[in-house]
């Protein structure tokens, strides 16, 4: 079972965000950190591999420094990983991010991709079904729990009032989400053998990509302003103590919560 | 003098701080309390491989740099020092001990076992009668075929009963001097004739266990001797320097665990109208804390990084020990002042702290034994 998890480097969540001239994250201005999601994905194809063996290659489209955060996921237990850094890529949007790494997918042998359910920063989670668009692939999407057998993924799909269960054959791209698993620490072994694991680095050239069709230039979207979101609530302040359940329970009902 | 940390000696820190910080910090007040480890924790510690950090590679474990091992060994004692101390006699000690000392077929047998945290070491050099002067010890070890029969008891040891793997010190020749007449054995717990005794009602480190053992007729196969008969004095005395450092690297990681509890505490609690932080006598002892930690921590990495230059850094061991444990008590004692009466109670990590911190002053040399060192290095005695 080859597998490939795909991770993003984002900005320190707990950092407060800031952003360039041209209304683009800046990057450069906090620390870079695994997308939080992503360890989810890192975590359940290093789990999926430690149960079906083979290889698990990570990929990652990032500035050079995002090493780091590969580094780490390579502490965690990933095998190899395959960074895509070119300076024409910076400002790509979300299909020419899809593009690049769907070019970089078909350079490389899997059986499944497995992907966070969304990054921290953009928050659209939409790469995972794009990419296997461009793939030509079936996308299993929010998966709270994974099982690969017999030439074929499931997972299960939680939402409101249950779970559904989709399968796919082999080969697909999954996105999985936060209560899939917990992802562990990098043993500290890992964290001394991280360095000597094999770090594949692919210029845009290396891909067959026109750099004009990615980046700021190819952009299909453009950022117009950024702004503060303020929360504005109006709190309703209910005094009558022994009605308080009443009350409460009237509240959820008008809104079919309960 | 290049202080700047690797790329993996920083990812070594942050993971072992992420870990203490979210497994270690909810558990350390109720196994204080309830005087009994965190077994879970210490499971998933050996997972990761806490117990396997000095041995090398070939025989299980991860080997890093001195300086690697005093980042981990700070990153937990700043939140369990009872914890702290398990993984420092084992590493530092036991481990090292076995590491450096024993033979092939010993490094083979018990290294991977420690690497893996299936067995726990605990080192068994103190007796009743014998602490700083080791060298007076009276628990014997008499050939008896292939084996040697042990007598005697010793006390004060860490991981007494939860251990696995005990590292005992015994005197094998009464008729010349203890430097030639003392031998080091590895001894597996289950071994006939070994006991464990009275577990110790501790003021600290309330989590770990401190029993005494007691050897009766307790038979140790005679290939279970490290080194050669006689050279166990000098093996211990080999150990100190890098179990030192260990015990420094505790003492920093509770000092600054009592200035992060004080400058939070300082900043929160409010009298006369104002936070306490706005008062000059509150910022200065912050300011003393934090200036000694930082000193304290100059003097430890520097030992660490010298000591994987050298064979010896006795001078530098020993004093890196006195200042950091001195640093810790009067960290510890500052702290608790500004917390006023809520530092007197267990509602706050500072009461713990402070009872923690008080053993590094005194295990491993007290610091009266380190000031002799010292002295004895300055005068070339
Ligand atoms: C919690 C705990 C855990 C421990 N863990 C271990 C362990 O795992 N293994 C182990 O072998 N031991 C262990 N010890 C024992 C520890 O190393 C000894 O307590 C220490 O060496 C001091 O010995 P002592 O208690 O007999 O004090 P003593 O040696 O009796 O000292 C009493 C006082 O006299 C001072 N003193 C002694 N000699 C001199 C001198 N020549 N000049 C000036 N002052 C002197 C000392 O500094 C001290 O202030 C542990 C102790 C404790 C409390």
């Amino acid at each position: 079972m080859n597998i490939v998890v795909c991770m993003k480097e984002t900005p320190d969540t707990t950092a407060e965000k800031r952003f360039t001239a041209d209304l683009r994250l800046d990057r450069a201005a906090v620390a870079g950190v695994i997308n939080p999601y992503d360890e989810y994905g890192i975590e359940e194809a290093i789990a999926q591999k430690e149960k079906l063996g083979g290889e698990l290659t990570l990929l990652c489209m990032g500035p050079a420094r995002a090493e780091e955060s590969i580094r780490k996921a390579m502490a965690m237990g990933v095998d190899k990983a395959v960074l895509i850094s070119d300076p024409a890529l910076e400002g790509s949007d979300l299909i020419a991010t899809a593009r690049v790494l769907a070019a970089a997918l078909q350079k490389l042998t899997f059986d499944i991709v497995i992907f966070g359910q969304a990054s921290t920063d953009s928050n659209a989670g939409m790469i995972v079904t794009a990419v296997a668009e461009l793939l030509g692939l079936p996308a299993l999407t929010w998966a709270s729990k994974l099982t690969i057998e017999g030439g074929k993924a499931t997972i299960k799909r939680s939402h409101e009032t249950g779970y559904d269960v989709v399968e796919a054959p082999l080969p697909c791209v999954v996105s999985v989400t936060q209560v899939i698993n917990e992802p562990r620490y990098p043993s500290l072994k890992g964290i001394m053998q991280a360095k000597r694991k094999e770090l594949t680095s692919y210029k845009l050239a290396d891909l067959g990509i026109d750099a004009s069709s990615v980046g700021s230039a190819g952009a299909g979207s453009k950022v117009e302003a950024a702004n503060r979101v303020t929360l504005t609530r109006t709190p309703e302040i209910f005094k009558d103590a022994d009605r308080a359940a009443l009350y409460i329970a009237d509240y959820l009902e008008k809104r079919k919560l309960i | 003098m290049n202080l700047t940390l690797s790329e993996e000696q920083q990812m070594l820190q942050q993971t072992a701080r992420e870990f203490a910080d979210e497994k270690l910090r909810p558990v350390a007040a109720e196994c204080d309390e309830q005087q009994h480890l965190p077994i879970a924790q210490m499971k998933a510690m050996a997972e990761l491989g806490f117990f396997g950090l000095i041995i090398p590679e070939e025989y299980g474990g991860i080997g890093v740099d001195t300086l690697s091992y005093v980042l981990v060994l700070e990153e937990i004692n700043k939140v369990m020092p009872a914890v702290g101390t398990i993984t420092s006699v084992h590493n530092s000690l036991v481990s090292t001990a076995i590491a450096r000392g024993g033979n092939e077929a010993q490094k083979r047998k018990y290294l991977p076992r420690l690497a893996s945290g299936e067995l726990i070491g605990a080192y068994a050099l103190s007796e009743p009668h014998a602490g700083s002067d080791p060298a007076s010890m009276r628990t014997a070890a008499v050939a008896d075929g292939t084996y040697f029969l042990l007598n005697g008891t010793k006390s004060w040891i860490s991981s007494g009963k939860s251990g696995g793997l005990y590292l005992v010190f015994a005197v094998t020749d009464k008729s010349v001097k203890p430097s030639r007449g003392i031998s080091a054995f590895i001894v597996e717990k289950d071994t006939p004739g070994l006991s464990v005794g009275r577990k110790e009602e501790k003021m600290g480190l309330r989590a770990s266990d401190t029993t005494q053992l007691i050897f009766t007729d307790c038979r140790v196969p005679a290939a279970n001797m490290i080194g050669e008969e006689g050279s166990g004095l000098k093996l211990a005395l080999s150990l100190l320097d890098g179990g030192r450092i260990g015990i420094a690297a505790q003492a920093l990681g509770i000092a600054e665990a009592a200035l992060d509890e004080a400058t939070c505490y300082a900043i929160a609690r409010e009298q006369f109208g104002h936070p306490i932080s706005d008062y000059q006598a509150i910022q200065f002892m912050l300011a003393d804390m934090a200036t000694e930690i930082e000193a304290a921590r100059m003097l430890i990495y520097r030992a660490a990084v010298e000591k994987d230059q050298r064979e010896r850094v006795t001078k530098e061991a020993s004093m890196a020990k006195l200042y950091a444990s001195e640093l810790a008590t009067r960290c510890a004692d500052k702290a608790l002042q500004i917390h006023g009466g809520y530092g007197y109670v267990k509602e706050y990590a500072i009461e713990r702290i402070y009872r923690d911190a008080r053993i590094t002053r005194i295990y491993e040399g007290t610091s009266e034994i380190q000031r002799m060192v010292i002295a004895g290095q300055l005068l070339g005695k």
